[in-house]
């Protein structure tokens, strides 16, 4: 199945709220996270996504509309 | 002899052999170049550098490359200017720009980690390599690419302008545009990267690849003499440079090759429209908040810096600090340098400066220390952040005549 690597970055509105739970039951994803941070006003995480090709393009578009930031687990690819 | 340990978890500290591979399969942290420093403490001396070549390769011993040199044998060693008439400007006592702007071929410091990711694509076998990039990272590799005879393959943002891609075109890479937003973009590379056996040099190769940054450091040391600086002013954008200087000031101390102590400060320099690792030293915070970059320096536009916490952790651990500047300080900094010293930086370049100038107002810098200010582009490549600032002071009919008037004009208006 297609894997996907990134780095979400949570506007502090998004802290609380349970993103992954929902990238389980809404779009059948197998998260593995491996490394996450979390404060009162700002969090990232960084994990491993497994699922269908269409299921993962939605879930990015999901987490992009609730503001949340996605980045691929290198960040800055395009270099000036 | 055996230099290299292979590479090492920056995070986890899990150690994996010298392959191309970047992230930690365990925590997915970056992954770094770990050398046996007990090994290089009994091969590198001040003798055995000053008897390498005037390139970056005085310094191969502390490099990842392990044969010989493939590309870019005459990257670096670039001039390190006592600029006297900047530092009375200034009112200081002491300033030197250390010029990448003229680094042979590609005119950035980028060729000298471009030098060594292909060096290593090559040793590693590879007949491919590729990057994502707008400007300077984009014409390093495909310059590099041409001399090493690899195919290149250079990922763009298909709205950016042809004027921005011919210092690329002109050595024959394959040029992809991709339509998107930057991000998709962005996440598009990172997958070829992935899937592709190519040399993505700050992707796969990026370990390798930011090491090169280290030349910068060294060379600064050793061209003032084997003495560390009071400060170093850097330009930041994904961060890695200004962390690869303090590692290079921190090993030639460990091999015992610097005099007296190290008592340099690392200071950030980034645009106020896109300045996430300055906000993180001035807030002193380890958390970095990701930017939308606005700013007229393009080449320091990266708004999620994959570096940006190693960087604030140099800057930290050496005593420094940061500045943010705005458009308009940028180009100041940009007519500065070139009024006081004949030098035609980017704006890069242009950033730089005005934040030396701004932490040495703020008398974070004192005017009586030592300062070496990172000049890491050169201003040919960014004619349009000049356009409508300059013109001719002068125009006039061919004749005598009127030349004579119009001097007279100017000395009049001079006094
Ligand atoms: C001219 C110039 N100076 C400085 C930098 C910053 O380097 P880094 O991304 O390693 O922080 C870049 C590129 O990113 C650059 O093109
Ligand atoms: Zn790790």
């Amino acid at each position: 199945m297609p894997r996907i690597r990134v780095r979400l970055t949570f506007p502090p509105e998004q802290i609380q709220q349970p993103i992954v739970y929902h990238l389980v039951k809404d779009f059948d994803l197998i998260p593995n996270i491996r490394r996450a941070e979390v404060k009162a006003d700002y969090g990232w995480m960084a994990l491993e996504l497994e699922g269908d090709e269409g299921a993962l393009e939605r879930a990015v578009a999901w987490l992009k509309g609730r503001g949340v930031q996605v980045d691929p687990i290198e960040r800055d690819v395009i270099v000036p | 002899m055996e230099k290299l340990n292979g590479l090492r978890c920056r995070e986890c500290g899990r150690r994996y052999p010298a392959t191309p591979v970047h992230v930690c399969e365990f925590c997915f942290g970056p992954l770094e170049v770990d050398y046996r420093y007990d090994t290089l403490q009994t091969i590198v001396t001040r003798e055995s550098i000053a008897a390498g070549p005037p390139s970056m390769w005085r310094y191969k011993d502390l490099l990842p490359v392990e044969g010989d040199v493939a590309v870019g044998h005459h990257v670096g060693f670039t001039p390190l200017i006592r600029a006297q008439n900047l530092a009375d400007e200034l009112g200081c006592r002491e300033v030197w720009v250390k010029n990448d702007s003229v680094c042979h071929p590609s005119w950035s410091f980028k060729d000298r980690v471009v030098a060594v990711a292909v060096t290593k694509a090559k040793e590693f076998g590879y007949d491919t390599v590729a990057c994502a990039s707008t400007g300077n990272l984009a014409n390093s590799v495909a310059a590099h690419a041409a001399e090493g005879r690899l195919k290149s393959y250079i990922f763009i943002p298909a709205d950016l302008e042809q004027g921005k891609v011919l210092a690329t075109l002109v050595y024959n890479p394959t040029l992809v545009a991709v339509h998107g937003t930057y991000d998709e973009v962005n996440r598009l590379c990172s997958e070829i990267a992935d899937k592709y056996r190519w040399a993505f040099v700050n992707v796969n190769f990026r370990p390798y690849y930011s090491e090169g940054s280290k030349s910068y450091g060294f060379e600064i040391i050793e061209q003032l003499g084997w003495r560390a600086p009071e400060h170093i002013i850097v330009p930041c954008a994904g961060g890695s440079l200004i962390t690869k200087i303090w590692k290079g000031i921190k090993e030639l101390k460990t091999l015992g090759l610097i005099a007296g102590p190290v008592t340099t400060k690392m200071h950030a320099a980034q645009a106020a429209g896109c300045g996430p690792i300055v906000t993180m030293i001035r807030n002193d915070t380890d958390v970095l908040v990701p930017v939308r970059p606005n700013t007229i320096a393009k080449s320091l536009a990266i708004g999620n810096p994959a570096d940006g916490y190693y960087a604030y952790k140099a800057v930290k651990e050496s005593g420094g600090y940061g500045a943010h500047t705005t458009d308009e300080e940028i180009v100041e900094g940009m007519l500065l340098l070139a009024r006081t010293e004949g030098i035609f930086t980017e704006t890069a370049g242009g950033v730089t400066l005005a934040a030396a100038k701004k932490l040495i107002e703020a008398g974070v810098i004192q005017r009586t220390e030592s300062i070496v200010i990172c000049i890491t582009g050169n201003g040919l490549k960014t004619p349009d952040a000049l356009y409508d600032r300059l013109e001719a002071h002068v125009k006039i009919k061919p004749s005598l005549s009127a030349f004579d008037r119009a001097l007279a004009d100017l000395k009049s208006h001079a006094t």
